[in-house]
């Protein structure tokens, strides 16, 4: 800590942020005229080295980041490369974003700020700090859009593609996915209750089980393509096939994990097999069922969409991507990717959801994180 | 040890003998016009069975046929014959193993940083595990080919996509790991005024070996798989993913088998290295068995 009240890395931010700014101020001296709003977030960063001499809250770092982000997105040019001290702009606001976030979380561990809410702030800030930087290196350095094209440019293509981003997700998601990913993890779960009556049994599956779980299951999508066709049904047996093994695996090892002096209490209760399962023990798993549902929610989804490659009618995400870079329409590929990332992690968020309410009294829930 | 395995044994021997069920089930229609068309008829059951464990392009081709095709294409062949699926396998290990020394120093560095700085933590982690429900796998060949007309080619891109898949598993491990040291054993390295640097490889660092381990052999697996799935894109490249792709256009299916055998093999064996060092670091830090 020295007089600012900033730590060395903080410190050490504030100067970058600063000195990135009064670089920008001298180099883009002869072309103030282009863009004035970059100018006056120039001359603005610069201004905070004051905070040499002077209090300077961390709202304003924070309202700095965004003012350059903005600015500089703003003054783009649509053709071309950006002139040279467009960059330090960036080099600016991406300290100003991380010194921001740096005090942010400072200040939510001495206890100035909720936790809730601006928790959630940083990751949110994070993730746009890389879509401007995407935006802004793209469209500055004039990266050719084959290689990448800048999310504005993803964005227009998955507006104006609706109907055919939304019969792939249909095709992939909701005939592929869902049924596969119901019928393997339902199939796992049978599998795992009826194994668990016998340790012989029990003794046997583990170590298969285990094993099949490590295994690359997604390379059997050749042979289902050739067992059931290329429509959505082969998909859906090879989501079956990689979603079984890790649902086996984990309910099984969830149907141990009640404690011997609970399985004792059900049985001076005279509960029966059934009612111990039902009761105690199916519940008690619940944690580690879920940790499965979460797991194959995204192996489903990608084993989907890698099965399309091995053959598909003419819809569907995998179909869509494999095509898409044949035609070079990197955009469109990239607008199904953000439907498989919205979709994935949709998917993701409903299960953890879902297992907030039903193992609400495990302790990872209570305590607030999962 | 016998009552361990001698479950697994079973349930494998009953594997076996419905996968050789299913062969004669699945491969009966086409053998029956085969027959047909030969003029053969009444067939002997056992004799009819025989028949379809031998075809060409079976449906489901007979466990022996997959390890005579595996036993033909490794030690039969040339190593340097590009049907010698040695060959083919060398390729995919290669991206494998470089992808996962990527992805574990990756991750490794990560979770350094995660545990060390409070922001980045806080920014850091809901994006890695978002991260995740990408589905990344599923346009492996789609950056491969991005990477391509960079002039990317060859091991990396494909080394890469398996770095995406397995930084994921070593950074939430360590994280888990570094962070393992109880408060009591943090206050002693203070009384004994250790500064940061030794608190790291003196406390941290040993004590998130266990976690460490465990992702990696997780890290390790999907590493192959990406390398697999990677390899789909480029059909000149080699790689089991190839032999998988080149396989399924020609109906090969037995080549498709041995392939996915091949791959699980070599998961295996790479698991089992993984684990191997396990026991051997335990047994340095004198951990007992």
């Amino acid at each position: 800590m020295n007089r600012t009240g900033l730590t060395a890395m903080q410190f050490a931010l504030a100067l970058l942020a600063g000195g990135a700014a009064l670089l920008g101020l001298a180099f883009g001296f002869t072309s103030f005229g282009s863009a004035p709003q970059l100018t006056v977030f120039f001359a603005l960063g610069a201004a905070s080295l004051l905070r040499l001499a002077l209090p300077f809250s961390l709202w304003l770092d924070g309202a700095l980041m965004l003012f350059g982000a903005v600015a500089l997105i703003l003054a783009l040019p649509e053709e071309g490369a950006m002139p040279a001290h467009f960059w330090w702009a960036l080099v600016a606001s991406w300290a100003f974003a991380w010194l921001f976030v740096e005090r942010l979380s400072a200040a939510i561990r001495a206890g100035h700020l909720p936790e809730t809410g601006t928790g959630l702030v940083i990751p949110v800030i994070f993730g746009l700090a890389l879509l401007v930087a995407w935006e802004v290196i793209t469209r500055g350095a004039n990266v050719p859009p084959v290689l990448l094209p800048p999310p504005s440019a993803i964005w227009a293509r998955m507006t104006a593609e609706v109907p055919t981003l939304w019969a792939d997700f249909v095709q992939t998601f909701v005939k592929s996915v869902l049924p596969g990913y119901a019928i393997g993890c339902l199939a796992g779960l049978a599998v795992a209750i009826a194994v668990d009556r016998s340790p012989f049994l029990k003794a046997g599956v583990m170590p298969i089980g285990n094993f099949m779980s490590a295994l690359p299951i997604i390379g059997i999508a050749p042979i289902m393509v050739m067992w059931f066709g290329f429509d959505w049904q082969s998909k859906a047996a090879v989501v079956v096939a990689m979603t079984f093994f890790p649902m086996l695996v984990n309910t099984v090892a969830g149907l141990n994990a009640a404690s011997a002096i609970e399985r004792d209490l059900m049985h001076t209760y005279a509960a029966n097999n059934w009612q111990t399962l039902m009761k105690l023990r199916l519940p008690a798993a619940g944690p580690f069922i879920f940790n499965a549902l979460k797991i194959n929610s995204t192996l489903a989804l990608i084993g989907a969409i890698v099965a399309e490659f091995f053959g598909t009618p003419i819809v569907g995400m995998g179909f869509r991507i494999s095509t898409g870079v044949g035609r070079l329409a990197i955009d469109l590929v990239w607008a199904e990717i953000a439907v498989a990332a919205i979709a994935g992690s949709a998917f993701y968020g409903v299960i953890a959801l879902i297992e907030r309410g039903v193992t609400f009294w495990h302790p990872s829930v209570r305590g607030g994180r999962t | 040890m016998a009552n361990r395995v001698i479950p697994v044994l079973t349930i494998l021997l009953a594997i076996l003998a419905f996968w050789y069920a299913a062969a004669i089930w699945m491969n009966a229609p086409w053998q029956d016009r085969l027959n047909a068309r030969a003029d053969l008829i009444d067939v002997p059951f056992a004799e009819f069975a025989a028949q379809t464990w031998a075809q060409d392009k079976p449906v489901l081709p007979a466990p022996h046929q997959v390890v005579s095709e595996i036993w033909n294409a490794t030690v039969a062949l040339e190593i340097t014959s590009r049907r010698s699926l040695a060959y083919h396998g060398w390729i995919t290990l290669s991206a494998t193993l470089l992808g996962f020394a990527f992805g574990t120093a990756l991750g490794v560095a990560l979770a350094v940083a995660i545990i060390h700085n409070d922001a980045s933590d806080r920014s850091l982690m809901p994006w890695i595990i978002a991260s995740q429900t990408i589905p990344i796998l599923a346009i492996a060949p789609m950056v491969v080919v991005g990477l391509g007309s960079v002039g990317l080619t060859g091991l990396v891109p494909k080394a890469l996509i398996s770095m995406y898949l397995s930084f994921f598993p070593v950074v939430v491990g360590m994280v888990k790991g570094l962070r393992s040291p109880e408060a009591i054993q943090l206050d002693l390295l203070r009384t004994y005024d250790a500064n940061g640097w030794q608190v790291f490889w003196k406390l941290r660092w040993p004590a998130a070996m266990p976690f460490l381990f465990a992702s990696m052999k997780v890290g390790i697996a999907i590493s192959l798989i990406g390398a697999v799935v990677a390899e789909l894109s480029n059909a000149s490249g080699g790689g089991l993913g190839v032999r998988l792709l080149t396989g399924s256009y020609n109906g090969q299916t037995v080549q498709i088998w041995a392939a996915l055998f091949i791959a699980a093999g070599l998961a295996a064996i790479l698991v089992a290295i993984v684990g191997s060092a396990e026991k051997w670091v335990n047994m340095r830090m004198g951990a007992r068995a």
